[in-house]
């Protein structure tokens, strides 16, 4: 027999669970690992001073240190995960990816031109805000046509991916031309936030709030998000006003994709590995891959960092890269192993 | 009671006309077939009357009131429709494909309940899918996915029915099976049927009423021996049609060509 009611209530229950379990363990792993290892024994002593406010052992600080970017990390890593999610479930297109519409091309343009322009750090992150704002406003207004339910047949969304392709291809092109009259001394900063980079990220409450806002609204949507995978257009004769779903799914997900890169840079690969990754363990379900996928998408990147920072230390990687490193090939393998 | 009634419809495609003045209604326990050549306008009426699409003029209403009027979750309760063709992107399987025409009863809820579980293996057993309950959507074949759709328009429990080609991609079995099934619900629950077919036999012998389109503008409706005449047929469909009688059955076969 198929799965009845409670255990498939169950089954979400403890797919959500062993995942935030994990998560806990990699951002302790994180905080353990470094030039200084911290001794497993020293954690509950540690994470007490913490919570006192008191970090006074060696142990302590190193896990407030390292913490602090972990949890960038890992608020970056959910936010990218969950953005590729929605655009996957708007596009229909599990192949879909924040990455491929240009909303984190267009911050790195805003961002780049900041750094072109000597501006300070802040200044850096308002214009990678403004920049992937911008791309998205300019998505929606070219596209907006696909927005709207109905009208469009079968595949109709596709003229905001292409749109999506073109603009990304524009900002690309802005990209190199603003890289090649860069002067020497600015290029590396540079190179490093176009590779995505969480050294020196700040940690922030607004990421928090974006992340924990659209994860209330994937919940909420999660049942119409199958729907709308399953039926397209014809969601609507089954109650879901696709038009505002999509418009909200568009929105949230460029929202997302701002708020991780403005903090750390155009990390790529999360957004789509993770929810591919999530979906090929647990399912196609919303309900169960909004949560699995914003828990995996957070300890991802927080693993992908501590490997940045340990593999070559004291040298520091650029997260970006060891992403692309991890996510290309396990993405093939499971694509070749889905085609079988 | 009148389930579905159109006032004054007009379609069109591009700068073309496809149907015009159409004052048409469908009563509970009907079962109509459209019938047309392609692109007469034969699936834009049908998307237009399950408000997936826009009409030039007129209006439609489903139970008296017109379709704008209609909260999108209250109408999904009234009338199922089921698309010509689909493109499975996610690796859903068939019962969660089922489960998620349950859709409209759910309000807020976040799970299904086992009700909606027992209602979509009943529909799967109706469409004789139900052993595959547990496999991915995209391992099916053609006639195996649409009897899938089907029993997902079945549990969707609505008195009126929008079916695009419903005998698409079956083999003659199913297809008898199927249209049967159709019948039965007008007959025994009746529910009102609208359906695009091409096949003039199996549509007469289980429709009570036709609605023929030319595309041009013009249109004919009425009870199913009134409109599926050989004559009006032929000049509707482009080609002269034969009918013979057989058991008490019409039969129609396209005229062979002379030339």
């Amino acid at each position: 027999m198929h799965a009845s009611i409670p255990s498939h209530r169950r089954r979400a229950v403890i797919i959500v669970g062993a995942m935030l379990a994990f998560a806990v363990v990699i951002l302790l792993f994180a905080g353990m690992t470094g030039s200084i290892a911290v001794p497993l024994a020293d954690i509950p002593d540690a994470l007490r001073q913490l919570a006192a406010g008191r970090p006074d052992s060696l142990s302590a600080s190193l896990i407030e240190l390292r913490a602090g970017r972990a949890l960038v990390a890992f608020v970056t890593g959910g936010a990218l995960a969950l953005a590729g999610l929605m655009m996957q479930a708007l596009l229909r297109n599990p192949l879909a990816d924040p990455y491929v519409l240009g909303v984190s091309a267009g911050a790195a343009v805003g961002a780049l031109l900041a750094m072109l322009l000597m501006a300070s750090a802040l200044m850096v992150d308002a214009a990678a805000l403004l920049g992937a704002v911008g791309v998205a406003l300019l998505l929606y207004l070219l596209a907006r046509r696909d927005m709207r339910g109905g009208q469009a047949a079968e595949g109709g969304v596709s003229l905001l991916l292409l749109t999506g392709v073109i603009v990304s291809a524009l900002c690309t092109s802005l990209i190199t031309l603003m890289l090649s009259i860069a002067p020497e001394g600015r290029l590396r900063s540079m190179v490093f936030w176009l590779i995505g980079d969480l050294a020196g990220a700040p940690l922030r409450l607004v990421p928090w709030l974006v992340l924990l806002g659209a994860l209330l609204f994937a919940m909420k949507s999660a049942r119409a998000m199958n729907v709308v995978a399953l039926h397209a257009e014809a969601a609507v004769t089954l109650g879901v006003r696709v038009g505002a779903l999509r418009k909200g799914l568009f929105f949230a997900s460029a929202l997302l994709t701002a708020s991780a890169v403005t903090s750390a840079g155009a990390i790529g690969f999360v957004g789509l590995i993770v929810p591919h990754a999530c979906r090929f363990a647990f399912g196609p379900d919303h309900r169960v891959l909004v949560p699995a996928t914003v828990l995996a998408g957070g300890a991802f990147l927080v693993l992908c960092d501590t490997l940045a920072r340990t593999i070559i230390a004291p040298q520091q990687l650029p997260v970006g890269a060891i992403t692309a490193m991890i996510g290309a090939p396990v993405f093939l393998y499971q694509l070749h192993r889905l085609r079988k | 009671m009148t389930m579905i009634s159109t006032r004054d419809l007009l379609l069109t495609a591009g700068k073309r006309t496809l149907v015009q003045g159409l004052d048409w209604s469908a009563q509970a326990g009907e079962c109509w077939s459209i019938i047309g050549r392609n692109g007469a306008g034969k699936s834009t009426l049908l998307r237009t009357l399950a408000g997936l699409q826009d009409a030039a003029g007129g209006a439609v209403a489903i139970g008296g009131r017109p379709l704008k009027d209609w909260p999108l979750e209250e109408l999904a309760r009234q009338r199922a429709f089921l698309a010509q063709s689909r493109h499975d992107a996610f690796a859903y399987t068939v019962i969660e494909s089922v489960l998620s025409a349950r859709h409209p009863y759910h309000a807020k809820r976040y799970w299904e309940g086992s009700d909606d579980h027992a209602i979509a293996l009943q529909s799967l057993a109706a469409m004789e899918v139900d052993d595959l309950a547990a496999r991915d959507v995209r391992t099916l074949s053609g006639g195996e996915r649409q009897r899938v759709a089907i029993a997902a328009l079945l549990a969707q429990q609505t008195p009126l029915l929008l079916l695009d080609e419903p005998a698409n991609a079956l083999d003659l079995a199913h297809q008898v099976s199927v249209m049967g099934l159709l019948a039965r619900l007008c007959r025994e629950q009746h529910k009102t049927v609208v359906m695009i077919g091409h096949d003039l036999n199996l549509a007469h012998r289980i429709s009570t009423h036709a609605l023929l389109l030319m595309g041009d503008g013009r249109w004919q409706a009425g009870a199913i021996d009134d409109t599926m005449q050989p004559a009006l047929l032929g000049d509707y469909l482009g080609h002269p049609i034969d009918m013979i009688e057989h058991d008490g059955r019409r039969i129609f076969i396209p005229k062979e060509d002379s030339a």
